[in-house]
C-alpha cells in the first residue's frame, strides 16, 4: 500500500507521485540545462564581441573569454579609446536547447553539404540496420547456446570457462581484426556488435535459465517428460519470460557498442553523421543526433514491452520492469485496465 | 499422563479383520531395506538405514517423523527423484529406477506450469505420453472436473488460491493414471480451514479411484486421519520406528477426532516421536522472570 512518507523504506508510492517523479526525472536535467543556457549569470564563460570598439583584433561576433574582454575594455578605458560592446555567451559546444529540440527537426530536413554525403534518416537507417543484424546473429546463437548450459552442466563446464574469459576483451579490440577479416563495409562492424553482445548473452540466459525452479523439472519429471521434452516443454517456456527481458537489457547494451563499431573501417551511419557535424561545428546537431539514440531505444525498449504484455499474459503483471513508470505515463488508464481485465478473463 | 495404547488387534475385532482383509490384497510397492547415505567432510552420514515396508493396493500410507528425520528424501527416492545408495524398490514386482509416469508426485510447493493453464496442466503427462491433443484434452478435462475446477479449466495458476493449486496437481499426477502417488506433505503450505478440506477431499478422492498413496507429513492429527498405516521414522540415521495400524474406523469424519480410539493413536505417535532419542531438547525454559511480582497471567 502507498503511504504519506516519501521515503518509505520498500514501499510503493502512490501513482500520483510515481508520475509526478516520472516526469521530474526529465524535467531536472532538463531544467539544469536551460538555467545553464539562458540565466547569463549561471555559467556563460564566453563574451560574443558585437562591437569591437578600439581593441584592434576583436571583430564582431567573435567569442572571447571573459578575462580577456574585461582586460582589453580596462586598457582601452585607461586609454581613452572607445570600449568594445559585447554579450556573455557559452561555449559553442554547448547549445541552448531550443536550438537542439529544432535542430531535431532541421537536422531531417537539411540536405548533406555533400552530394556524396547521406542524409540524416539515411545514417540511421544504417545504423539500424547494424544494431539488427548484430543482435540477431549473437541471439541466434548466444540463446541457445546459453540455454544448454543453464540446462546442462555438460555444456555449462565446456563452454563458460572461455566465454568468462572472452568476455573481458573489449570487443573494439577486434576492430582491426575484424576489418582485415571482413572488409571496410558493414560487416566488421555488425562483428563488433555481435563480439560485445554475445559472451554476455551466452551468460546472462545461462544463469536466467539456471534459475528455473528445479522443482517444476522435477514434476515435469515425475510426469513421464523425456529429456528433449524437459528442454523444449518446460525449460523454455519456463524461462520465455525472463529471457525476453533480458534481450530488452541486452539490446541496450548492443546500441552502446553501435558508435565504436561505427568507425571500424569506413565510419558510417549516425556516428559519420555526428562526426561530420561536429567538424562543421553544428553541435546542436550533434545534440540532436545523440537524442535520437536515445530515443529510438527508449522507443523500441516500450514497444517491446507492450509486445511482452500480449506474448506472455500468465505474467502479465511482471513486464515492462523498467520502462513501466515511463508507459503508465504513455498509455491511458482506460488501456491499461482493459490490458488487465483481458489477462484475468 | 501415561496412555499405553495396547494392540489394537486384541482390541477390537473388526480392525483386525480390516487389517488383515487389506495384507491379502496384491503388493503395489515393496521397498526392501533402502539406504541413503551422503558424502561430507566427517566421511559418509547416513540419511535413511534399512528402510522396508510394503504399500498394498489401495492402501493410504502416512510417513511421519520428527524434522531431519529424512522422511522428503525417501518420498524422493521413491519418486525415482534421488537415488537410493542401498536396497531396492519394486513396484508391482519388477525394480524401478528414475521417475517415470507410473508413479505419481505432488509437492507441497504445488509446482504448476505458470504458463499453461488448469487444463494444459493437468494434460501435460499425457501430452509428454505422446496422447495427441485433442484425446488428451478430452481425458484431462474429465479429470479437471473430479477435482471440481471444470469453471477454472481456462484460469492460469496465478489466479487459483493454494488449495486450488494443490487440487490441480493432484489431477495432474492422477491423469497420468499411476499405480502409485506420492504426497510430499501437500498440505503444508495451506491454512488450516483449507487444509481440513483438503484432507476430507482427498480421502473422498481416493475412496472413488484405483489408486494407492504415500502420503508424507508432520502434522499428527492429519496422519491419524487420513492412513490406514502409519510409518514413523526416527533419526541418526533415518530408520522405520514402527508401523502403526490405524484402528480408527472408516469412513473416517472430522468428529472422530475427538474420540478415544483417534487419541489414543495420536499419542501413541506422539510417544513414538517425541522418545528421547535426542539429547540437544530442553524439557521447559530457564525460570528467568522478566515481570513484576503481582502481574501474573496465570
Amino acid at each position: 500500500m502507498a503511504t504519506a512518507d516519501w521515503f518509505a523504506v520498500r514501499k510503493p508510492l502512490s501513482p500520483k507521485r510515481s508520475n509526478l517523479l516520472a516526469v521530474l526525472a526529465f524535467v531536472l536535467p532538463l531544467g539544469t540545462w536551460s538555467a545553464v543556457s539562458y540565466l547569463p549569470f549561471v555559467w556563460h564563460p564566453l563574451v560574443e564581441v558585437q562591437k569591437p570598439g578600439s581593441v584592434d583584433y576583436f571583430v564582431s561576433g567573435m567569442l572571447i573569454d571573459k578575462e580577456e574582454f574585461v582586460a582589453q575594455n580596462r586598457k582601452a578605458a585607461a586609454a581613452g579609446h572607445a570600449l568594445a560592446v559585447g554579450e556573455p555567451r557559452n561555449p559553442i559546444y554547448l547549445p541552448a536547447p531550443h536550438r537542439v529540440v529544432r535542430a531535431l527537426y532541421t537536422a531531417f530536413l537539411a540536405p548533406p553539404r555533400l552530394p556524396t554525403e547521406p542524409w540524416l534518416h539515411q545514417s540511421l537507417w544504417q545504423s539500424i540496420q547494424v544494431i539488427f543484424w548484430g543482435f540477431m546473429l549473437s541471439s541466434a546463437l548466444g540463446v541457445p547456446l546459453g540455454i544448454l548450459c543453464g540446462t546442462f552442466a555438460f555444456f555449462s563446464k565446456l563452454q563458460e570457462p572461455f566465454v568468462e574469459f572472452f568476455r573481458y576483451l573489449p570487443a573494439p579490440a577486434f576492430g582491426a581484426l575484424a576489418v582485415a577479416v571482413l572488409g571496410i563495409y558493414d560487416a566488421p562492424k555488425i562483428a563488433i556488435i555481435f563480439i560485445g553482445t554475445f559472451f554476455q548473452q551466452v551468460l546472462v540466459v545461462a544463469n536466467t535459465t539456471r534459475k528455473l525452479e528445479l522443482p517444476l523439472i522435477e514434476a515435469a519429471q515425475t510426469l513421464g517428460a523425456s529429456k528433449r521434452q524437459l528442454v523444449f516443454k518446460v525449460v523454455v517456456p519456463g524461462v520465455i519470460v525472463d529471457l525476453y527481458t533480458d534481450m530488452r537489457i541486452l539490446l541496450g547494451w548492443a546500441w552502446t557498442y553501435l558508435i565504436v563499431a561505427e568507425m571500424v573501417g569506413t565510419t558510417s551511419g549516425i556516428t559519420y553523421f555526428i562526426n561530420q557535424q561536429a567538424r562543421y561545428r553544428n553541435y546542436e546537431n550533434v545534440y540532436a543526433a545523440i537524442m535520437l539514440i536515445g530515443l529510438i531505444g527508449l522507443g523500441s525498449d516500450l514497444v517491446l514491452g507492450r509486445i511482452g504484455r500480449h506474448l506472455f499474459p500468465w505474467r502479465a503483471e511482471a513486464q515492462g520492469a523498467g520502462a513501466s513508470n515511463l508507459l503508465r505515463l504513455f498509455v491511458p488508464k482506460r488501456a491499461r485496465r482493459r490490458a488487465a481485465a483481458g489477462v484475468a478473463a | 499422563m501415561n496412555l499405553v495404547l495396547p494392540s489394537y488387534r486384541e482390541q477390537a475385532p473388526e480392525v483386525a479383520a480390516r487389517f488383515a482383509k487389506l495384507y491379502e490384497r496384491a503388493v503395489v510397492l515393496e521397498v526392501k531395506e533402502l539406504a541413503r547415505r551422503f558424502a561430507s567432510d566427517e566421511g559418509t552420514v547416513a540419511a535413511l538405514e534399512g528402510i522396508s515396508f510394503r504399500a498394498h493396493r489401495r492402501e493410504l500410507i502416512c510417513v511421519i517423523g520428527p524434522s531431519g528425520c529424512g522422511k522428503s528424501t525417501l518420498i524422493r527416492i521413491l519418486a525415482g527423484l534421488d537415488e537410493q545408495s542401498d536396497g531396492q524398490m519394486l513396484l508391482d514386482g519388477k525394480p524401478v529406477r528414475g521417475p517415470g509416469p507410473d508413479r505419481g508426485m505432488v509437492f507441497q510447493g504445488y509446482t504448476l506450469f505458470p504458463w499453461r493453464t488448469v487444463i494444459q496442466n493437468v494434460m501435460f503427462g499425457l501430452e509428454m505420453r505422446g496422447h495427441d491433443r485433442s484425446t488428451a484434452e478430452l481425458e484431462a478435462m474429465e479429470w479437471v472436473e473430479i477435482v471440481g475446477l471444470g469453471r477454472f479449466a481456462n484460469a492460469y495458476p496465478y489466479q487459483l488460491s493454494g488449495g486450488m493449486k494443490q487440487r490441480v496437481a493432484i489431477a495432474r499426477a492422477l491423469a497420468n493414471r499411476p499405480r502409485i502417488l506420492f504426497m510430499d506433505e501437500p498440505f503444508a503450505a495451506l491454512d488450516a480451514q483449507t487444509r481440513a478440506q483438503m484432507q476430507s477431499y482427498l480421502l473422498q478422492l481416493w475412496k472413488q479411484i484405483d489408486i494407492t498413496i504415500v502420503f508424507v507429513t508432520h502434522d499428527l492429527e492429519e496422519a491419524v486421519y487420513l492412513a490406514d498405516r502409519i510409518v514413523v521414522l526416527g533419526t541418526h540415521p533415518g530408520h522405520i520406528k514402527e508401523i502403526v495400524e490405524v484402528p480408527v474406523p472408516r469412513p473416517r469424519t472430522r468428529e472422530q477426532m475427538i474420540s478415544p480410539v483417534f487419541i489414543a493413536t495420536k499419542k501413541h505417535l506422539e510417544s513414538l516421536i517425541h522418545a528421547r532419542d535426542t539429547d540437544t531438547e530442553t524439557e521447559s525454559l530457564p525460570p528467568i522472570r522478566m515481570t513484576q511480582v503481582g502481574d501474573e497471567v496465570e
